[in-house]
């Protein structure tokens, strides 16, 4: 359940000059990489750990370098400009939308390092000497690697192609999302999907109705609960998949069907999927005459999550005090207006609906 | 007072504008107009419109503000910003 203990680097960012080769390369052409560090590099990339750059050099000069020890695709969104680092660190924040405290930063400059260190306090700052000890390093350790881990970077590089073609596409938004032929898949969680579960409850912060964490043998007893509902949601589109990217924890009684835990990947955010998810379940509680509640708890990432219930018609029912147990909100639907899906995408859905007992 | 409002309006106008899900031509909306339920923007814009009025209008809006009929017309934006800058 706590956040700190279970806190993961995501994304590693490099310095180059002296510390992912030896020599500085405005200087001379003729730089050695350091012994081990592709390795390293693949190795962490496999682990579904990203990677990035933070450089002060000529962008051309430093890819083609890259190039040469060919290891210049393991990096997403390289800052390679004379800027301050902490910007460069904002830019790749940006655009690989994770957050601030998930990023390691490794320099063998300590100019560099307390720079960074001074804009953002919460980015874990590493001197270019201790690499040989990244691979061992503690936060670099993901519990598992899923099949999503280890496409992530692919998956991250298909986002780049898509968000060029948004740029330069002619036409509404709206054409934009329909011309992606986008397939979202719910299905009932499967064993073999669990542990990309327990993955997206501990990575996934913005759209997520209340931050607990689930492993992966507590998501199995839930699985095999007959008072329970667990389903996954998987985003295709022309450019590949973005994986299982949400899913959302249902109990369920004779009476109620109560949202326990609802979220989607930020990555997907910009593409309107999390309605869909949404709509899903109050279709299905209001075709099995069931009352619709739904857990909120507030953290300090997910204010989307709120909105997105109160804009798909949720109220508060009750609220527990700030000051003592978390916040718990409470939520409930009448099912009165169900949000229709979006017309840009093509939905599957559970096959068979696995009725309860008592509606025999 | 008056004038300050026509910005508002105008700016808010400008933006929905920019997130049309028609071309603009084909989208015709009063400022009393249902913008979700005539269909020029989509659901997935509500979210960008409240973070757009809150950074914009520079207003912190709560969670009892948070509800989609504060969004849906030109008016009942303008009334909800009014509310929140009283």
């Amino acid at each position: 359940m706590s956040t700190a203990a279970k806190k993961e680097i995501k994304c590693v960012i490099w310095d180059l000059d002296n510390t992912i080769w030896d020599g500085v390369l405005l200087e001379s052409d003729q730089v050695t990489i350091k012994e081990g560090i592709i390795d390293c590099i693949k190795e962490l990339d496999s682990r579904g750990i990203l990677h990035s750059i933070a450089s002060k050099n000529n962008f051309d000069d430093a890819i083609s370098k890259l190039k040469e020890f060919g290891i210049a695709d393991y990096f997403l969104f390289p800052e390679i400009h004379f800027n301050p680092k902490s910007a460069s660190i904002a830019n790749i924040k940006k655009n690989l939308n994770i957050g601030i405290d998930t990023f390691l930063f490794i320099d063998d400059d300590a100019f560099e390092r307390d720079e960074v260190k001074f804009a953002y306090p919460e980015v874990e700052c590493l001197d270019a000497l201790d690499y040989d000890g990244l691979l061992s390093h503690r936060h670099l350790q993901p519990s598992f690697i899923t099949e999503d881990s280890q496409r992530r970077r692919l998956m991250y590089m298909e986002d780049q192609r898509r968000n060029e073609r948004e740029k330069t596409f002619q036409g509404t938004t709206q054409q934009f999302l329909e011309q992606l032929q986008m397939k979202f898949a719910i299905s009932e969680a499967e064993e073999y999907d669990l542990k990309r579960a327990e993955e997206l409850t501990i990575r996934t912060h913005q759209l997520n109705s209340t931050g607990v964490t689930y492993d992966y043998e507590q998501l199995k007893q839930l699985l095999n609960s007959e008072y329970h509902k667990l389903y996954v949601c998987e985003l295709t589109d022309r450019y590949g998949s973005y994986g299982k990217v949400g899913m959302t924890l249902i109990e369920t009684n004779e009476r109620h069907w109560h949202i326990k835990l609802l979220l989607m990947s930020c990555r997907v955010m910009s593409r309107g999927v999390g309605t869909v998810l949404l709509s899903y379940i109050m279709n299905q509680a209001k075709t099995h005459g069931k009352k619709l509640l739904a857990d909120f708890k507030r953290t300090d990432r997910n204010r989307q999550m709120y909105v997105a219930y109160k804009f798909a018609g949720f109220k508060e029912v009750s609220h527990a005090k700030d000051s003592e147990e978390d916040g718990l909100i409470l939520f409930e639907n009448d099912l009165s207006v169900i949000p229709p899906f979006p017309p840009y995408l093509e939905l599957e859905l559970p096959k068979i609906n696995i009725t309860e007992k008592e509606e025999e | 007072m008056i004038v300050e409002e026509i910005t508002v309006r105008a700016q808010i106008r400008e933006y929905i504008g920019q997130n049309l899900t028609k071309f603009d031509d084909e989208a015709n909306f009063s400022d009393s107009d249902n913008i979700f339920q005539l269909g020029v923007v989509n659901s997935l814009f509500a979210m960008k419109l409240l973070n757009f009025i809150e950074t914009n209008f520079q207003i912190k809006l709560d969670d009892d503000d948070i509800e989609i009929v504060n969004f849906s017309t030109i008016d009942n934006m303008i009334g909800l910003i009014a509310k929140k800058r009283s």
